[in-house]
């Protein structure tokens, strides 16, 4: 059963060779093997949300899907947002702005859980972003900051595209 | 420097304090104009110099540490409250296909952890804490063996191999269970249970008091439940042996280094020398970090014996059955009143539920030893009676929780306002201004004097905030249309800058206070700072960074902190009681005014004038005052102390290094604040929402109003989920009821609410920055100010409310006439 297993593996645009045991996890597989080490691991079971990553434009979360099961996937963490040289996206940018982060240890799944509901609903209200981030838990913030950074987020993106 | 990008000041900031530091003003070189105090840099919210590598997932994490060679480990763990160990048998786990070793107590001899007080024996029982159970366990979640294997999942394996049997005995669940006669004796050493048990005051006129109480007597019992400090990052350690260094190097999770370093070298037996404590990006510690664990102990010793690096990461489940807990206390208060409703006599007994074991440094004695020294909290309380004990049960140690015992005392006290107002007819605000002090500084009946603060505006501009809204014909306009609007406040101060003067007085064998820091400026004029104090969110690589900078006249990006390295930071206490801006960053204002001292001498020296005669010009050099046109830069003076160093005054040692401690003298400083809350009571549920909370805070200078901001939010934050939602509960047996996120209430977005903040400042006349200290402010708040609201909202049922958290099942027994 845990006779190890090689997959293939589509992580920020690259295609990664890994052998691993069909137990291991997503998270683990970018955080150990791959040393995508900006996706965290709060609590293993599926509600703290710091491990979330995209799978297919999809927040998922990275404790609760096997490495095995993402392969053939889209994944995009953490590293995957700004540009070059470490330039932070409008996103990053508004959560330094607007101070939506402290120990910055949830950070990463709050940036991609926010891309992922940005995404899907560009004309959030802020209370329905409220409601979408209150999927992750942050211990330093109190939220507020966060939901502030998302909110001039969303409404820059429109501006842009309007 | 290039432009920063400055957020404004928001909107409910205090309108009459100035803005620093506005868009553009540090684009070009000002004048000096730095005012011991605050100048470009302090006072303006600039960017987080910690941002960029955390918003990017460049952070490193003790989990994100990878080292040759490296090892996991795993502790096989009680299953089971209070019991002997009759067998232990771990050949089955070394069999384990990837499992290198397993340990237990006998295994790797190590020393115990021992906290001790200086007290007598019948105020103080001292009790050690095995890094491996021996023959008894005294929690579930205990750690009775090490297993170490090539990977973490390896280790899992390993662990379910062991083999361990109990003869189980009686387990004590509770305080009242731990007091009782025949109660199980969780220590040999405490028959009674019993670890602190002092009598802190029993000043005159108290018994007079209650005799004579022309107004009324009020008598209260608070409870509050245990909760988890619960930083999302686990805790965790990585150890390896380093044979050329001949040390030991362990990168942990912890907010206090120096004494990790020191345990360490104690349970090895081994020189402190020989052991280095480094510290990595912390993802939150709340307290929870500010104790030594016996898991980095465990990992340490391992390293040593395998010379290997080892890996320890807690898992959650580790974490919420066997982390550090804290706050549950229970709390017998009685208050006398005369007729004018001033308070004249205080009388309290404290009962604070400390679990297994002390905790190193602090002991089992920090909760009830704070709780009396401060219970007076901000008012005039002319006698004063009260008796702490900690004791002793078979649940999860406890640590210092963000606020310790702060917001258990404050819902005491502030319960008590809140019943002598009905009491005696009053408004509870009435009855606070009439109690609070307003002359300062003040010596109060515990002897303690508080230096000058704001509790009398705080209070008055919080309700002037909920007046000015409308939430008081709102609450009536609820009331008349059968909906339950409640309003709630809380007065407080918190004594944020512990020296060690103030840290003796409760007879701790360890002492802190004081902290180092040393400042060195390179060839180029950038400067390296380090302090003793240490990160885990709280901004001190910017903040710190704008204290350096002000006082050298340079951009915060020139200056980089180093923190959390025993070897390069010659000792410090770490970050705890909200000490790390007012004592750490005023040992760095300090070193950096010595550093700025030391480039006046070589620059006069250097321009043949008297030293007198050259000042630092706020913009990276040293000018000549009677001929502005003479200056040097810092690179030039640099470029001398290092590279030409004979061209040096005689008496000036080469490089550009200066060094400062700081210690806060006396009693410390007191930051104080009011929360000012509404709720509303759920008549179906009987959940609680909280419609609006303000909260106006003084924590003297400013540094970084953001960073204050934030840690005000996230203060309040955790106090709400003390107020209304976590709370870890342990069956008769001793079997905790939160091993995960589904039993312990986390709050989320949708249950923390927008907070307003608003700053009055006095600035610390003792600090060397004016800072007060912001850490715990919010926390120690919130649940007596969501408490006394809740009992508003409930105000027409005859209910009263005295224990936290609050569930619905209790709100809507009250609604609904349940006794």
């Amino acid at each position: 059963m845990n006779d190890p297993h090689l997959l293939t593996l589509h992580v920020n645009g690259e295609e990664h060779e890994v052998v691993v045991e069909p137990r291991r996890t997503l998270a683990d597989v970018l955080r150990h093997d791959l040393r995508l080490t900006g996706t965290h691991v709060g609590c293993e079971h599926g509600v703290c949300g710091a491990c979330t990553v995209l799978l297919d434009d999809a927040p998922t979360r990275a404790c609760l899907v096997f490495a095995v099961q993402a392969e053939g996937a889209d994944v995009r963490t953490v590293e995957s947002l700004g540009g070059e040289h470490g330039a932070l996206s409008d996103l990053q940018q508004a959560f330094s702005d607007h101070h939506g982060l402290q120990c910055g240890f949830c950070t990463p799944g709050f940036l991609m859980l926010a891309e992922g509901v940005l995404a899907e609903q560009p004309d959030a209200s802020r209370e329905d972003i409220r409601e979408a981030l209150s999927a992750n838990l942050c211990r330093c913030t109190g939220y507020q900051t966060i939901v502030d950074a998302v909110c001039a987020t969303a409404q820059a993106r429109r501006e842009a595209t309007a | 420097m290039t432009a920063t990008d400055v957020p404004g000041l928001p909107a409910d900031a205090d309108p009459d304090r100035p803005e620093p530091g506005g868009e553009g003003d540090h684009g070009t070189p000002a004048e000096p104009r730095f005012d011991g105090h605050r100048g470009r840099w302090v006072g303006a919210s600039i960017p987080r110099h910690e941002d960029p590598r955390l918003l990017t997932g460049r952070g490193r994490f003790v989990d994100d540490i990878a080292l040759t060679g490296m090892l996991h480990a795993g502790f096989v763990r009680a299953t089971v409250a209070h019991a002997r160990v009759t067998e232990l048998d771990l050949s089955a786990v070394r069999e384990v296909p990837g499992v290198v070793a397993a340990y237990d107590a006998a295994d790797l001899a190590l020393g115990d952890i021992v906290a001790i007080l200086d007290r007598p024996a019948e105020e103080f029982t001292p009790t050690a804490m095995p890094v491996l159970a021996r023959d008894k366990v005294r929690f579930v979640g205990e750690p009775v063996a090490l297993v170490v294997a090539r990977d973490p999942y390896a280790v899992e394996d390993g662990i379910e191999a062991a083999r361990v049997s109990y003869d189980v005995l009686e387990a004590v669940n509770s305080s009242d269970g731990a007091l009782a006669e025949g109660a199980p004796v969780v220590h040999d050493e405490a028959p009674d249970n019993v670890l602190l048990d002092v009598s802190m005051f029993d000043t005159p006129g108290v018994d007079e008091a209650f005799a004579d109480a022309g107004g009324c007597v009020v008598e209260v019992e608070t409870r509050s439940g245990r909760q988890n400090a619960l930083p999302l990052e686990t805790r965790g350690a990585v150890a390896s042996w380093d044979a050329r260094d001949d040390q030991l190097l362990v990168q942990t999770t912890t907010q206090v280094p120096h004494q990790v370093r020191t345990m360490v070298a104690r349970c090895l037996g081994v020189p402190e020398r020989t052991v280095r404590v480094t510290v990595p990006d912390m993802g939150g510690g709340f307290g929870q970090k500010c104790v030594v664990g016996r898991e980095e102990i465990a990992v340490a010793a391992a390293a040593q014996r395998l010379h290997r690096p080892v890996k320890w990461i807690e898992d959650r489940r580790e974490a919420l059955t066997a982390g550090f807990l804290a706050r549950e206390q229970h709390y017998r208060t009685r208050a006398a009143f005369d007729g004018d409703g001033h308070i004249t006599a205080l009388d309290v007994d404290i009962v604070c539920d400390m679990g297994a074991y002390s905790c190193y440094p602090f002991t089992a004695g920090i909760e009830p030893l704070m709780a009396s020294a401060e219970m007076p909290s901000v008012y005039r309380v002319p006698a004063y009676r009260v008796r702490g004990r900690a004791i002793t049960s078979n649940k999860a140690p406890t640590a210092p929780y963000r606020g310790v015992s702060r917001p258990q005392y404050v819902v005491a006290i502030e319960r008590v306002m809140e019943r002598a107002a009905r009491a005696l007819g009053l408004d509870p605000v009435e009855v606070r201004r009439r109690n609070v002090i307003t002359q300062f500084p003040y010596t109060g009946v515990n002897g303690v004097t508080y230096d000058p603060g704001t509790y009398r505006e705080s209070l008055d501009l919080a309700e002037a905030i909920l007046r000015d809204e409308g939430w008081y014909d709102e609450r009536d306009r609820a009331a008349a249309a059968g909906r339950h609007l409640g309003i709630g406040y809380c007065c407080f101060s918190e004594r944020t800058g512990y020296g060690s003067e103030a840290f003796a007085k409760r007879k701790m064998t360890v002492v802190p206070g004081f902290d180092l820091s040393e400042i060195r400026m390179d060839t180029t004029g950038a400067v390296v700072v380090t302090s003793g104090t240490m990160n885990h969110g709280q901004s001190h690589e910017t903040t710190f960074a704008q204290i350096v900078a002000d006082r050298l006249g340079i951009d915060t990006a020139r200056v980089k902190l180093r923190q959390g390295d025993t070897e390069r930071i010659a000792y410090g206490w770490g970050t705890f009681a909200s000490r790390s801006v007012t004592i750490g960053g005023s040992a760095v204002a300090l070193a950096s005014e010595r550093l700025g001292e030391l480039l006046c001498r070589i620059a006069a020296h250097l321009l043949e004038t008297r030293p007198e005669n050259v000042a630092l010009d706020g913009d990276g050099g040293v000018v000549q005052l009677d001929d502005p046109d003479r200056r040097l830069s810092y690179s030039d003076i640099a470029d001398v102390a290092y590279l030409r160093s004979h061209l040096l005054p005689k008496d000036v040692e080469p490089t550009l290094t200066a060094t400062a401690s700081f210690d806060v003298p006396g009693d410390g400083t007191f930051s104080n604040a009011t929360h000012a809350v509404v709720v509303e009571a759920d008549a179906g549920t009987g959940q609680i929402r909280i419609l609006r909370y303000a909260c106006v805070e003084d924590c003297g200078v400013v540094i970084h109003p953001q960073v204050v901001e934030g840690q005000c939010r996230g203060g309040i934050a955790q106090g709400i989920a003390g107020a209304l939602f976590e709370e870890v509960t342990y069956d008769a047996q001793g079997e905790p009821s939160a091993a995960s996120f589904i039993d312990y209430l986390v709050p989320t977005a949708t249950e923390i609410p927008d907070i307003s903040i608003a700053h009055l400042e006095t600035p610390c006349a003792f600090t060397a920055n004016g800072a007060k200290g912001a850490g715990e402010g919010g926390t120690i708040g919130a649940p007596a100010a969501v408490l006394n609201a809740v009992n508003d909202a409930l105000r027409d049922t005859g209910v009263e409310l005295d224990t936290t958290p609050i569930h619905p099942a209790t709100v809507l027994d009250a609604l609904e006439g349940r006794p």
